[in-house]
């Protein structure tokens, strides 16, 4: 793809070509004596949905935690377009969507224009990308509800909401749709779709191989703090290279 | 005694209904002195409670500690501390605070330090380590993400506050040995009960008892409704709503 000029977002600005990369190199993680990532090297692209799949404990988490700038791993590095980022400059252009929403003690709106008043975007532009996000998660003339009063499939599609309006280069969720109604979770699982691009890399997080089935470019196969699999999804599921995904897949594995 | 009880109560209340100047005094002393001793309080507790809920740092739970410890401290051996430092011969003696509602307004400030302190810092501490997290990941800066910590216990903060205010206007130790209280111009509710028991006049310390009871109450109260309201839960409308369901149902 010919290079041209694309201004990310938020506050990180940089002329680029439109594809972008996010590459993990050796990162390594403990949490007192657990190694929750042992020696964790990837290259993530955009335009695609890329799934880290694996069991509870696998260390999923743990690299979301470090990918969206919340920690900083004990060993490694992280690469952004080839230019080393560390957390602080991470935060600048990804997001998170937890798997345990949290919302301010705030009306949605306020809520969803948290981020964008710390960017300093005008009221105007804040106004237009609150409708149209909410509009994209099904919740217009939400605006002045309480957020924290809302069901919990709602409070997940306004914490969505409030990703997207962000406009990040990486997006992404822990396991978002978790012990939610079958609505909203196919709200939120088609909206993720609809977002994919060029210059943004969509990760998500996910114990449920019928989602990462759904939804998933690219499987990556997390297991016991080491990846043990990167396949496209069609790929990792009629064919899986290893022992432990075949067994993962066939619901057969032990942890 | 059930009689000396009533007799005492028709009094207080006659007294309390007629305006009566001795009753309204102390109320209007009480007020100014716990009131101004709270506003002194915030100016100290808040930053420190800030410093102490949001930040970490070596030996921090050892400050923490103290100040827990310090809530219970005896208000009679603070106010004696306090006069031996007012008196002419103490080292805040050439402010000529003793006696005086100033004086008593310092004495309860220092007293509900370690109220607020520990509130406000156990309240942030325990603020939601989610919305720490989450505050980041919308690209806030740590001033942004504590600023925001702090909007989100702000009823925290206040209702800290507002028990720092009820100890302070209920408490008797410090008001009595600095204020002296057998002066009537430092007399509050609490030394009036007292000196008015010792006089023999219950009704007029009944009086003052049920004013004292009757604004702690009032003030609880008010902060609870108003944090009802403001989190969209509306008693009344509730009730009113309840009511017309009832009458829709029968």
């Amino acid at each position: 793809m010919a290079p041209e000029e694309v201004f990310l977002r938020g506050r990180f600005k940089e002329k680029k070509s439109l594809s972008i990369n996010l590459q993990i190199v050796d990162v390594q993680k403990n949490y007192q004596d657990v190694q929750a990532l042992k020696s964790v090297s990837l290259n993530l692209q955009g335009n695609k949905i890329i799934v880290f799949l694996g069991v509870n404990g696998a260390g999923k988490t743990s690299l979301m935690r470090i990918l969206a700038g919340l920690e900083n791993p004990d060993y490694g590095q992280i690469f952004f377009n080839n230019r080393p980022v560390v957390a602080k400059e991470l935060r600048t252009f990804t997001t998170l969507v937890f798997q345990k929403t949290a919302m301010f003690s705030m009306n949605v709106y306020d809520n969803l224009a948290y981020g964008l008043r710390i960017r300093k975007f005008p009221d105007e532009e804040i106004s237009d990308r609150i409708a149209e996000a909410l509009n994209d998660v099904r919740l217009s003339g939400f605006e002045k509800r309480r957020a924290k009063k809302l069901s919990g499939g709602e409070q997940q599609r306004v914490a969505l909401a409030r990703a997207l309006l962000l406009d990040c280069n990486v997006l992404l969720f822990d396991e978002p749709t978790a012990n939610l109604d079958p609505n909203s979770a196919a709200i939120i699982e088609k909206t993720i779709v609809e977002k994919k691009r060029e210059d943004r890399i969509i990760v998500m997080a996910t114990h449920n191989l019928h989602q990462a089935r759904r939804l998933a470019d690219e499987i990556i196969h997390i297991h016991d703090g080491k990846v043990i699999e990167v396949a496209s999804s069609k790929e990792f599921f009629e064919n899986p290279k290893c022992e432990i995904s075949r067994k993962f897949i066939n619901g057969e594995l032990d942890f | 005694m059930a009689d000396v009880f009533v007799q005492a109560f028709e009094q207080a209340i006659k007294l309390i209904c007629s305006g009566d100047p001795e009753v309204y005094g102390a109320v209007y002393r009480s007020i100014y002195v716990t009131g101004l001793g709270t506003l002194l309080a915030c100016t100290w507790s808040i930053p420190i409670a800030i410093f102490l809920g949001l930040y970490s740092f070596r030996g921090r739970w050892v400050i923490r500690g103290l100040f827990n410890g310090l809530i219970g401290v005896p208000t009679v051996a603070l106010g004696l501390l306090l006069y031996l430092l007012m008196s002419n011969s103490g080292v805040f003696g050439s402010f000529k605070l003793l006696y005086t509602l100033n004086g008593i307004a310092i004495g309860q400030a220092i007293l509900i330090t370690p109220i607020i302190v520990t509130f406000i810092a156990n309240a942030l501490g325990s603020a939601d380590t989610q919305l720490r997290d989450l505050a980041k990941t919308l690209g806030a800066s740590s001033l942004h993400v504590n600023l925001t910590l702090i909007r989100e216990t702000v009823w925290s903060i206040i209702l800290a506050i507002t028990a720092a205010f009820n100890r302070g206007f209920g408490e008797l130790g410090v008001a009595l040995l600095i204020g002296g209280g057998f002066v009537s111009e430092t007399s509050v509710l609490t030394t009036g009960i007292a000196l008015q028991i010792n006089f023999g006049n219950f009704d007029v310390a009944m009086a003052y008892a049920i004013i004292l009871v009757v604004i702690v109450i009032a003030i609880a109260l008010t902060v609870n409704l108003i944090e009802r309201l403001r989190s969209g839960e509306w008693p009344l409308r509730k009730f009113f709503l309840g009511v017309g369901l009832r009458r829709k149902k029968a």
